[in-house]
């Protein structure tokens, strides 16, 4: 998909703390030592890109800012070019909601989601995850994000809101021209929309008069606190957040920690015989490679870890940034597997925490549980490429292994 | 002779991560929208003290308290 359409390139960077790019094929392709350089510098950096742009680089200024709703709104969620104007069709609640409207619109979205309902959707993810697997597993060359970890979320998602799975390279598309190419060129953000009205629109028609038993049908018989159906316009919006939201980031947690496992035998092998260690190793492979940069629009001005910051500039909210911080992380910048203590912010911290965590990490589990399963023995094959997408989502897209053992 | 221990969560700072949850089910519960509570008055029982601290260590918005009595 990405061969087509590339996103518009920026100037280099050559000064990080005075002019950083998170779009910068060098961020792109390996943030970690940049992250450490701009925290050395200051808690909070600022560029003049994007209109107008901070960036905290502690976990203690990422926290500030998540809890600070008053200086920080999320109507602008994403840092990009331009700040396409604010308006209910490009809303995307409870996301792009501040307080007071926040809480209710979030409570809707809760319940189908958490991890008691998540042990149910289970089965189909297992089952998911092995028809990829058997597609594949004879082959000794294998893609393993554009075969495996690519179709994992978006199938589950798919499956939960009630469309067909078979939809999910239209989804895939649009979050690419949303979340990648919408950063430089508005247009392609717009009919990405527009397209995802038309698509959802159709199917919340369809079940006015036939109700079904799924996510969309849910959105579509909740009640606002006053007792009235939800706009269609909100159940739009829910449903275009559900669907970007679950799936790429999903996508490039799964994707890193296979990448992370495939240079790593001795954690891969650790992992095969200690099966019940998944769980925590997937919190330490969220910490380490976690893939979704947020970001706020200062509304007020304030200070933040003693840096003065200014309103009409955006923020870009870097959880994988705060995870890095070995303020708050002994041995930050290595992967320990069976690390113990670990308050990692891959979720996001305060009100918007991810709607979808008990999801996506009921998705890592399987997906890592049933690839090490079936696949005990892979590696980078060194005569192909790993590529990381760009900005706001950052997960391997290319991930080309060789599957058996080493000859 | 150990200190007995109780937990509690905080539900103003609770954002139902439900890592508590996951390290420690016998110790909390999760209502309907998934944010957590303490199962019962939060009393430990003999042999899970190292999960409240565990639960505690691992809650990313510093809600939960192991109070030792």
């Amino acid at each position: 998909m990405s061969d087509v359409d590339q996103p518009v390139a920026h100037p280099p960077v050559t000064d990080w703390v005075h002019d950083f790019d998170h779009t910068d094929p060098q961020w792109t392709e390996d943030p970690f030592p940049i992250w450490d350089q701009l925290r050395a510098a200051s808690p909070v950096v600022h560029t003049k890109r994007f209109l107008g742009c901070y960036l905290p680089t502690t976990y203690e200024a990422v926290r500030e800012i998540a809890n600070d709703t008053e200086h920080f709104s999320s109507r602008r969620i994403i840092v990009r070019d331009v700040r396409p104007e604010i308006t209910s069709r490009n809303a995307a609640p409870p996301i792009t909601s501040d307080p007071p409207e926040h809480k209710p619109a979030k409570q809707l979205l809760l319940p189908p989601f958490t991890p008691d309902a998540m042990k149910k959707l289970e089965p189909r993810v297992r089952a998911i995850c092995n028809e990829l697997i058997d597609d594949f597993i004879a082959e000794r060359r294998v893609d393993a994000a554009a075969r495996y970890t690519k179709h994992i979320p978006v199938r589950a998602i798919a499956h939960m809101l009630g469309i067909p799975e078979s939809d999910s390279d239209l989804f895939i598309n649009w979050i690419h021209m949303i979340l990648e190419l919408g950063i430089k060129d508005e247009s392609k953000l717009l009919q990405a929309v527009q397209e995802m009205t038309a698509y959802f629109g159709g199917h919340i028609e369809a079940r006015k008069n036939n109700p079904t038993d799924d996510l969309i049908s849910y959105l579509m018989n909740a009640r606002d606190k006053n007792g009235n159906p939800l706009e269609d316009t909100h159940v739009l919006g829910s449903l275009r957040l559900l669907l970007i939201a679950g799936i790429d980031t999903t996508w490039s947690a799964i994707g890193a920690s296979l990448w992370h496992l495939a240079k790593m035998p001795a954690d891969r092998e650790r992992l095969i015989a200690e099966p019940g260690l998944i769980p925590t190793a997937v919190e330490e492979l969220l910490r380490a490679y976690s893939p979704v940069t947020m970001a706020r629009e200062v509304v007020k001005e304030t200070t933040v870890s003693g840096c003065p910051v200014k309103p009409g500039n955006m923020v870009l909210l870097s959880f994988p940034a705060a995870n890095r911080d070995p303020k708050m992380f002994p041995d930050a910048d290595k992967v320990v597997i069976d690390r113990r203590e670990n308050r990692h912010a891959a979720f996001g911290l305060g009100i918007h925490r991810c709607v979808g965590s008990n999801l996506a990490r009921m998705e890592m589990q399987v997906a890592l549980e049933e690839w090490l399963k079936r696949i005990p023995d892979f590696r980078l094959d060194p005569a192909g490429t790993v590529t990381w997408s760009q900005g706001t989502v950052r997960g391997p897209r290319q991930l080309p292994f060789l599957l058996g053992k080493a000859m | 002779m150990a200190e007995r221990l109780k937990v509690h969560v905080d539900p103003d700072k609770c954002q139902g991560h439900a890592r508590c949850k996951a390290l420690a089910p016998e110790l909390f519960e999760l209502d309907e929208y998934g944010n957590a509570h303490e199962a019962g008055d939060g009393t430990v029982p003999p042999g899970l003290e190292d999960k409240a601290w565990l639960a505690k260590s691992n809650c990313p918005e510093i809600a939960i308290d192991v109070i030792e009595e």
